[in-house]
């Protein structure tokens, strides 16, 4: 195969190779690095260097960046290089620049004329080469300087001048998609061009067009499936094969392609059906890249039209992937399943308890794919235990990206599907104290919104109980080392607030706490001024009270610090405490107002209070005040800006395009559009409160149905009650139906017949019996949401008592069968788990337990002095839960016999696929032996300690 | 699209560095040190696939070398691991059985080959036969060009074949 394996490079070069290979360490390497950069400056600035010389000297500072490295002192030479004649020099002059310089580099300027003049070269391999540079170096500016040569190119008899065209001009349309929207029809020409290398490339810039815009291309369906058709006909050159798939990557990318043009239409999925169910049967499941296209066949049956048939192979291929060993597949089964569980959530059951093997799977990947697709799959039942998994691998991973990700999931899954709010509470706090400074302050802010406004319905005891309960954890919080600031804040905030609020503790006992966070966290001067007006809200209402004021000895002497503190804001803080202090109980109750952090504040825009004043100045003989518009002479301009004012201040801040649309500004909005177009013909201000009207009001009927998270069905709102008001639940139910696609009575046929026909199969394989509770927490709860918005919570009280009659006794004699086959329970999966230890008490167990969160429950209204009858509610959701957790276990049970496929089956052919060899070329040791060989001759030593171990690559 | 391609040793060492997207000096450091620490400890039987930062990168260990190109999340994993192989054998069709010493010694090489096959983080060519014969085209020019070689290149050359 020629010379190309050769060596040309010098004896220096190896030397530097070698010195490096051999580096021990870190230290030792940026020497010699550092050595050679000093030779380079020195040498590379001599005046006649020899070509092949300072071609020598570019690789090396190639290399040197590689190591990471600055080489930026010979950029100037790799530039100067590009102009060289010879190809030769040229293409080391074009890769040194490609990777040395970024697009906005000052000395792009330098190389835009040489790569003007190759392009116009009448050698082709000096076209590509500037094609090459031109792809990563061209920026935004400099696109028009070789736009029309590039596309001439389009037309170059060689195909591989023509495929980098296409690719430049891709380049182009990422980083400037105005500068060749013109040009769009020359890649539809292209699309049709002979090379398939061509069309494959066309198929890049198509893509990206096609995501931006699909409504323009619609007519391109045709074409490309009867593209995709002949491709996997194997009407492409055999050159294009790939472990015996016809041009597998350009069949995957038609796919993706597809995917985007069938969304949501049904007629041109129409057309597609019948080439992706051919890809679907055609495709070899045993070589990876197989598999890559039947997963894109999955992305793409997921994202058009649905068809049952094809959704059907695609949980087929699906299930083939889980099922098999290989931790690539199960991850890309997993990822499949996420995409298709979006349009048959039932899908998910057949296979939950391959999804549990992966998310306690030793591979960290995977796992993080499966909390993905945990996420994607919540509903109102399963929040709790999937929550409670991401909150315990967000503890124990250190990956802070991850971390942040992981928890702001969290706090969105709690938000939308918090079965309680006591249950929220406690979950941010778990968020807070291990990731509070990852996570938004945002959700600090909405977290102390919900405390201060309770449940949005005037149901006061339950508010306060709320609040109470947050003020005990919160204080128990305070005990534990070395919290996140944000999180501090909250706390600092809600003591203050509702600290003493319920009297359970006494104003000394916070002020304390309060102060002892002050000084534990002393250098964070948030979180201390978040406590000094807790510290001033508490004696404010002490004072409101009538109560007598006795200021602690450290919070004396915090004050004196702070009242001394370089911080402005803590000092104006201190003072402030100091002087509500001071005032009587009527004063301080109108500066600080009990439990009125809702309450809106008025304020006077007008400043209407100090009219006297300047009345009384004015006939002093003082100015009278000129509006800034007012006072400039460009009328035009003012005019313009005039008329902006008055909107602006009508609105206060200009928020209005979040707000949702209200009949008042939408009369509003015409006049100042007329106004604003008459006076400066500039339309620009009409868009954005155009394209806000018509699309405000679509939004908030497709938020419930176009993507699963969203849907709420039958859940309370965000901050509701844990009821279910009867006006939602009704409207829902219908819908819900067909969103779960199980009905309670269908899952349990479909499960038992399932188990039918393995148990036929297979003698039982032993499931660990945690496995099965998780799953039957995760994917049973489905039956459950039937169950929960059944009408108003009255009748619900009603009904689920039956339900629950009717299956307690049975449902606990399968409790009883599960103890004797499992010795451990998880406590955390469900609880009912541990009060079933006696088998004699097993039929009262769950009423056992209920009871016995009944009592805690009343305990804590007994405090608060609360009618029992506010409570019910609680109770009820309780109970509710109670019940269908033991139904769970039930189902559980049932589908252990699903445990045989998952954990069995196996067959020997999957084996890896990416070791079946393509290359009929077997790995030749001689080969290598020989080589070692002269690099030993020449004295340099590969990096390894031993040669003689390295083995081809592909062997 | 791609966004890079890092060639890494088993012993850390970089052997190839490509960016398709704008990464500055120091950036590029602390990413290969991240992904080293991140891919080079992880196990054989695990998946080739690790998430980083919101991106994907997809691995694959050849005797003592580690492909590595860094992916968008809603991207193809197995085509991209497809990809690297089909580097890998375009690679192995260039030197004649290749093992890392090749790619030590004649990067600049490597990275002719891979500018042929990606463009812009794109695949531009899905047929390793193009590939090949393309960077041939280029070499053979460059041999008419070279000046003699030295007797040991030709040693070298010969044992290469």
């Amino acid at each position: 195969m020629g010379s190309q394996g050769g060596f040309y490079q010098s004896k220096e070069f190896l030397d530097l190779v070698k010195s490096i290979g051999e580096a021990r360490s870190k230290a030792e390497e940026d020497r010699i690095v550092l050595n050679e950069i000093e030779t380079l400056k020195r040498r590379i600035s001599e005046p006649d260097i020899p070509k092949r010389k300072m071609k020598e000297y570019i690789i090396r500072l190639v290399y040197i960046e590689m190591l990471g490295h600055d080489a930026s002192f010979g950029y100037i030479h790799a530039v100067k290089m590009t102009h060289d004649d010879s190809l030769l020099v040229k293409r080391t002059g074009y890769l040194a620049v490609t990777l040395f310089l970024n697009e906005d580099h000052d000395l792009i300027i330098l190389i835009v004329n040489t790569i003007q003049k190759d392009l116009k070269s009448d050698n082709y391999l000096v076209v590509c080469a500037a094609l090459n540079a031109v792809c990563k170096l061209i920026n935004e500016e400099t696109i028009p300087a070789v736009l029309p040569q590039v596309m001439e190119l389009l037309a170059h008899p060689k195909e591989a001048v023509r495929k980098k065209a296409i690719m430049a001009l891709h380049r182009f349309y990422q980083k400037s998609p105005s500068s060749v929207s013109h040009l769009v029809s020359n890649f539809r020409k292209r699309l049709c061009d002979n090379d398939p290398g061509v069309m494959g490339a066309t198929l890049c810039p198509l893509f990206e067009l096609i995501a931006r815009d699909v409504n323009s291309y619609k007519d391109l369906v045709i074409n490309f499936v009867s593209i995709l058709k002949q491709v996997a006909e194997r009407r492409l050159s055999k050159a294009y094969d790939c472990h015996q798939m016809p041009a597998p990557f350009i069949q995957i990318k038609l796919l993706k392609i597809l995917a985007l043009l069938g969304s949501g239409d049904k007629q041109a999925s129409e057309n597609m059906y019948t080439v992706v169910g051919d890809i679907f049967r055609k495709c070899d499941s045993s070589s990876n890249i197989g598999n890559a296209v039947l997963y894109e066949c999955i992305c793409c049956v997921s994202s058009i039209y649905p068809n049952p048939k094809l959704l059907e192979s695609a949980a087929d291929v699906i299930s083939r992937f889980l099922k098999s060993d290989s931790h690539n597949l199960k991850y890309m089964g997993i990822d499949a399943l996420g995409r298709l569980i979006k349009i048959s959530p039932e899908i998910a059951e057949q296979h939950q308890l391959a999804v549990i093997d992966c998310l306690e799977d030793p591979d960290d990947t995977l796992k993080r794919k499966t909390f993905e697709l945990l996420y994607k799959m919540t509903k109102s039942t399963n929040v709790e235990v999937i929550v409670d998994r991401m909150i315990d691998y967000m503890i124990s991973i250190s990956d802070n990206h991850y971390k942040t990700e992981i928890a702001s999931r969290c706090v969105e899954l709690a938000e939308q599907f918090a079965p309680s709010n006591q249950w929220f509470i406690q979950t941010m706090n778990r968020v807070f104290e291990h990731a509070g400074d990852l996570v938004n302050i945002k959700v600090a802010h909405s977290l102390m919104r919900l405390i201060a406004e309770g449940f949005g319905e005037d149901d006061d005891n339950a508010d306060s109980k709320l609040r109470s309960s947050a003020v005990e954890s919160y204080l128990r919080i305070l005990g534990e080392p070395k919290l996140p600031s944000v999180f501090l804040q909250v706390i600092c905030w809600v003591l203050g607030e509702y600290g003493t609020a319920d009297g359970m503790f006494s104003a000394s006992d916070i002020t304390g706490k309060l102060c002892d966070v002050a000084e534990a966290y002393s250098n964070d001067e948030t979180v201390k001024a978040y406590a000094t007006t807790a510290l001033m809200k508490i004696y404010a209402f002490e004072i409101a009270a009538h109560r007598k004021v006795d200021m602690l000895p450290e919070c004396q002497s915090l004050m004196e610090e702070l009242l001394a503190s370089h911080s402005t804001d803590l000092q104006q803080r201190a003072y402030e405490l100091q002087a509500v202090i001071g005032l009587d109980a009527h004063a301080v109750e109108c500066i600080m107002p009990s439990d009125a952090s809702c309450e809106d504040i008025e304020v006077d825009r007008d400043l209407s209070f100090l009219n006297d004043y300047i009345q009384e100045a004015i006939e002093k003989g003082a100015q009278p005040y000129i509006p800034e518009s007012e006072r400039s002479g460009m009328l035009n301009i003012s005019n313009f800006r005039n008329q902006d004012h008055h909107e602006a201040s009508s609105h206060g801040l200009r928020f209005e395009a979040y707000e949702l649309p209200k009949p008042a500004v939408q009369s509003r909005i015409p006049q100042a559009l007329i106004a604003s177009t008459e006076i400066v013909p500039v339309p620009e201000p009409m868009y954005p409160r155009e394209s806000y009207q018509t699309t405000m009001p679509s939004i908030p009927s497709d938020a419930g149905s176009a993507e699963l998270k969203l849907r709420l069905e039958g859940v309370q709102k965000k901050w509701g009650r844990p009821t279910y008001t009867p006006a939602t639940s009704t409207s829902n139910s219908t819908s819900q139906k067909t969103v779960n696609g199980t009905s309670q009575g269908d899952g349990a046929s479909t499960v038992s017949s399932m188990r039918e026909t393995y148990d036929s199969r297979k003698p039982q394989v032993e499931v660990s019996h945690e496995k099965q509770k998780l799953a039957a927490s995760l994917f049973g709860g489905s039956s459950k949401t039937e169950k929960r918005p059944a009408t108003g919570h009255k009748a619900a009280k009603a009904s689920s008592h039956m339900v629950e009659k009717s299956h307690v006794p049975k449902s606990s004699m399968e409790v009883a069968s599960d103890k004797a086959a499992s010795a451990q329970q998880p406590p955390d999966l469900l609880d009912l788990g541990e009060p079933t230890a006696t088998s004699t008490a097993l039929q009262l167990d769950p009423f056992k337990q209920l009871e016995g969160l009944l009592d805690t429950t009343e305990v804590a209204s007994a405090v608060n002095g609360a009618p029992a009858a506010s409570i019910s509610p609680d109770i009820m959701a309780l109970y509710v839960d109670t019940a269908a957790g033991i139904h769970n276990k039930n189902d559980a049970d049932l589908l252990s016999g699903l445990s045989n496929p998952s954990v069995t089956n196996m067959p020997g052919t999957t084996a890896m696929p990416q070791v079946t060899q393509s290359s009929s070329k077997r790995p030749n040791p001689k080969d290598s032996l020989e080589k070692d060989a002269l690099v030993r001759q020449m004295g340099v030593n590969p990096s390894s300690q031993n040669p003689n171990l390295f083995k081809d690559l592909l062997g | 699209m791609i966004h890079f391609v890092l060639l890494i040793s088993r012993q850390g060492k970089v052997r190839l560095t490509k960016w398709y997207s704008p990464y500055s000096q120091k950036e590029r450091t602390k990413v290969i040190r991240e992904l080293s620490g991140l891919i080079l400890t992880r196990g054989p039987k695990l998946c080739n696939f690790v998430e980083w930062r919101g991106l994907r990168v997809v691995y694959k260990r050849y005797a003592s070398l580690y492909f590595c190109m860094c992916i968008d999340e809603d991207d193809n994993e197995l085509e991209i691991l497809e990809i690297i192989h089909h580097y890998v054998e375009v690679l192995d069709r260039y030197f004649g059985s290749v093992c890392e010493l090749d790619l030590i010694y004649n990067f600049h090489k490597a990275y002719f080959i891979l500018d042929e096959l990606l463009i812009a983080g794109e695949l531009q060519e899905p047929s390793k036969r193009t590939v090949a014969r393309l960077v041939a085209a280029q070499d053979s020019l460059v041999e008419t060009a070279k000046e003699q070689t030295s007797s040991i290149t030709n040693i070298i050359a010969q044992a290469a074949k």
